[in-house]
């Protein structure tokens, strides 16, 4: 029962606190993941030609296709992260999850030949008790940068367990 | 679609155009294969039973906020960019739920550089019920 649990704040947090980590690098954007993300984030309307037309994006601002702000470059990882398809349902405290949230701030715009590295750090938490229970609120912070080392975006993420 | 509006056209307390989508498994399954997105939640209606969703699987929380960022990349234009997103996630999005993007004006100024529009957003489905309370900040060219 989570009345029985008294935090759910762990050692680990404790130390990873403020920590950059997680670093990893993508795989060249690709115009086909560019178009297919479009087409699946507007379906079921046609996504617009700057995600997919190069002839038209070369005459933008951009002078060629970009991807969405939202498009990710880190989908399908051949080594999966630990976890990330758990089955059943879950019933101990702090076990079950929730997306909370998000604020991205973006910079310059992801192209196809682009490669992104990431890395995250816990950013810090709070926790309380919730309708749900005993309930853990954490801030994720992750940074995205290009080949160049210019910012893509950062985004602080908001995850809730109870 | 390469400018749709400029900063000196908008004002504080305007409305941007809605944007809408009614989602079911269709929307869902294609986001989930492009984002390699798979979690029981958004796929069984067992697991979303089991989540305490009594109506079964549900929407997935990306999904929504690619969304707003597809209304305000409606609404600026091809020549303009988006500065930040923002979103908290308040009430699921059921299945065959027409979600609707809303987003009002709340300042606009010249910021390092830019001529920066700042908005109060929200995803409302189809009985006007708020799903994820918001912000952006746009950035418009000049006339």
């Amino acid at each position: 029962m989570t009345s029985e649990v008294e935090t759910l704040v762990t050692a680990d947090m404790q130390e990873k606190r403020g920590v950059w980590e997680n670093e990893r690098v993508s795989p060249p954007v690709s115009e086909s993941d560019i178009r297919k993300w479009g087409i699946a984030s507007y379906w079921p309307e046609k996504p617009p030609r700057l995600f997919w037309d190069t002839d038209y994006a070369n005459g933008t601002r951009w002078k060629g296709i970009i991807a969405p702000h939202d498009f990710n470059p880190f989908a399908w990882p051949i080594e999966r992260p630990a976890g990330r398809e758990a089955s059943g349902p879950r019933t101990a405290a702090g076990s079950r999850g929730m997306n909370g949230g998000q604020v991205e701030t973006f910079g310059v715009a992801m192209h196809p030949g682009d490669v992104i590295t990431s890395r995250t750090r816990l950013k810090d938490w709070n926790e309380r008790t919730t309708r749900l229970g005993l309930t853990l609120f954490t801030e994720t912070e992750m940074e995205w940068r290009n080949q160049r080392g210019e910012l893509v975006k950062t985004r602080i993420s908001t995850g809730i367990r109870y | 679609m390469p400018i749709n509006v400029r900063f000196e056209d908008v004002k504080v307390g305007d409305d941007m155009p809605g944007w809408s989508r009614t989602t079911d498994f269709m929307n869902w399954n294609r986001y989930a294969a492009v984002n390699d997105e798979f979690v029981y939640i958004h796929m069984d209606d067992a697991a979303g039973r089991a989540a305490l969703n009594e109506r079964g699987a549900f929407g997935m929380g990306n999904l929504r906020y690619t969304y707003m960022l597809n209304a305000l990349r409606e609404w600026i234009g091809d020549e303009a960019d988006i500065r930040e997103v923002g979103l908290q996630f308040r009430a699921i999005n059921q299945k065959d739920d027409t979600l609707t993007v809303t987003g009002k004006i709340t300042d606009k100024r010249v910021e390092d550089g830019e001529n920066r529009v700042f908005l109060e957003m929200n995803v409302v489905n189809q009985e006007g019920q708020p799903t994820c309370p918001g912000h952006a900040v746009v950035v418009l060219p000049n006339r």
